[in-house]
């Protein structure tokens, strides 16, 4: 009822908003939209024909491959934790919950080098486990096995973060209702609980496959670079920069640049339809509740 | 009535293995590692010239990103909050897009923008400004990899301010600057403060973007995650270890650091809605 009037009563002279508007957009668009705009400018700066051919060589396409499957690998083991790790912290209450939580979020803090070193030091050649690998015949670093291990690392707490906060605000009524009115337990999970955090999971997805085809440093430790067999698109990229190959580079960094595009329109659209599914249960909810 | 639902057993007896396997021991075999060095070992590598150079040029970098960050984040999210423009929601995705892609096309990018014969470059050379290929170079990338942190925080926050806040302050004569300053900003003060430390422990961690607009000159413009890759490459598994392991712990600290804030932030949140 007041807002209108709060508004009024809050708000800055216009030069200061016109000000500050043009501060904060001009550093957006030199930080983000001029570095976004010149990577498509550089891959197609020898025109359709060269961006096209640089795309088609076969280095590029094993990447790209590579990039994939590494992904198609690492998403399901995130969504299956990021499950059950929300389930045991939004749903009961036990000893230690907020250290796992800081436990969940530490693979954000290390940096990817240190994460690719462990690795090395673990299943490399003098690591722990690795005179028993090569007895056994069996690559993990240098090979798709190390790559798909730091990516599980570095990819750890995406879905969990964004289903734990989710699945909290939520409350446990609706899935106790479901038990107590016979529903087995993978009924009340498949029945009430996917359904309700269906647009939570699917956001903690999309951000980790982001990283997971993005991620640089931590791959790059383990992946000995070796030519059409271990390179991911993000290494590719690193290669072909190295040898001044400008338009194969930038090419093969539009790809990326293009996924991180649809990563962000595919974010935003989850987003809004997450804002407009509490926007309809508050709306359904007494007013007392909601406060 | 406590343990109605099912799974308890089996969701966090999966969660603690997968940690455990995934994080925490090959986590703990770095500092299993580093432990077979003597502590004066560990001392004279941890603190090696060329690593307190690297140090150096991290964490300097790594502050003043956080910083930009810090002052250009407030603004944008006051912005995106507060003012009306065309093509807002178009902008409120692209904050986003350093989480989306990945660093080493930034690292490219920004490295042909900032060249001598760059879009950027070539405006700022004239003016006795290098950035490719310096320290400085350095800071842009970190800028761009950690740009979201403070404004993502800030937005809710801003969004909560309840103006009747802002009109009891107005209506007891402040003006606008006295309100934002002395009412408004220490209320968003604990967000901003996280918004920053996420900001500054993402970009010391830093590796991709950083290394191809740096020059990577051994005591000017190397950073501790490169000084620990040419380590490794050159065998020394050891040298790598014990920087990883500094490295580690102060991960651990600006997380623990994070999360103290946080609970500020958030305590301080409620105790203002209730009334307390």
């Amino acid at each position: 009822m007041s807002s209108y009037v709060a508004r009024k009563a809050n708000a800055e002279p216009r030069w200061v908003r016109l000000s500050l508007t043009g501060i904060g957009l001009g550093f957006l668009f030199f930080f983000l939209a001029l570095p976004l705009v010149a990577v498509f400018a550089e891959a197609f700066s020898g025109g359709w024909g060269a961006y096209l051919e640089a795309l088609q060589h076969p280095e590029a396409l094993s990447a790209i491959a590579l990039t994939v499957l590494i992904a198609v690998v690492v998403l399901p083991f995130n969504i299956a934790f990021g499950v059950a790790a929300a389930w045991a912290i939004a749903r009961f209450d036990f000893r230690g919950k907020s250290l796992l939580i800081t436990l969940i979020d530490l693979p954000f803090a290390v940096s990817p080098v240190v994460v690719g070193l462990v690795s090395l030091l673990i299943f490399g050649a003098q690591g722990v486990f690795g005179p028993w690998l090569a007895a056994h015949g069996i690559k993990i670093v240098f090979a798709l096995p190390g790559m798909i291990l730091v990516t599980l690392f570095i990819t750890f707490p995406f879905v969990a973060r964004e289903l734990i906060p989710l699945m909290q605000a939520q409350g446990r009524d609706e899935e106790e209702a479901a038990v107590s009115l016979g529903a087995s337990g993978w009924q009340m999970f498949f029945r009430v609980t996917l359904p309700n955090i269906k647009w939570g999971l699917l956001y903690g997805v999309i951000l980790a496959n982001a990283r997971a085809m993005g991620e640089f440093g931590a791959v790059s430790v383990v992946s000995g670079h070796i030519r059409g067999e271990t390179n991911t698109l993000p290494l590719y990229v690193e290669i072909i920069y190295n040898e001044y190959n400008a338009i194969g580079a930038f090419g093969a960094a539009s790809v990326l640049a293009l996924l991180a595009l649809v990563t962000l329109v595919a974010k935003t659209l989850v987003e809004w339809r997450m804002r407009q599914e509490t926007e309809m249960l508050e709306a359904g909810l007494p007013p007392e509740k909601t406060s | 009535m406590k343990r109605v639902l099912p799974g308890f057993g089996l969701s966090l007896g999966f969660t603690l293995v997968y940690l455990s396997l995934l994080i925490l021991l090959p986590l703990s075999g770095l500092v299993f590692k580093a432990s077979t060095l003597s502590f004066e070992q560990f001392w004279s590598i941890a603190t090696g010239e060329r690593a307190l150079a690297a140090y150096r040029v991290t964490f300097g970098a790594s502050l003043l990103a956080a910083l930009i960050n810090a002052f250009f984040g407030l603004v944008v999210a006051w912005v995106l909050v507060r003012y009306p423009f065309p093509g807002k929601r178009f902008v409120d995705s692209l904050v986003d897009l350093p989480f989306a892609l990945p660093t080493s096309v930034a690292g490219i990018t920004l490295a042909t923008l900032y060249a001598g014969n760059g879009w950027i470059g070539r405006h700022l050379e004239p003016l006795g400004l290098k950035v490719a290929f310096t320290p400085l170079g350095i800071v842009v990338a970190l800028t761009f990899i950690s740009l979201p942190f403070v404004v993502r925080t800030l937005q809710p926050v801003i969004e909560d301010i309840e103006p009747e806040i802002e009109e009891a302050a107005a209506s007891l004569g402040a003006s606008r600057f006295q309100t934002f300053f002395r009412v408004l900003l220490p209320g968003i003060f604990p967000a901003l403060l996280t918004g920053f430390t996420l900001a500054f422990s993402r970009a010391i961690g830093e590796y991709g973007s950083v290394i191809f607009i740096a020059g990577n000159m051994p005591l000017i413009s190397e950073i501790t995650p490169l000084l620990i890759i040419s380590k490794l490459e050159q065998y020394d598994v050891v040298g790598a270890t014990a920087l990883a392991c500094v490295m580690l712990a102060i991960s651990f600290v600006l997380l623990l650091a994070v999360n103290a804030l946080q609970w500020w932030s958030a305590n301080r949140h409620q105790s203002r809605r209730t009334g307390a």
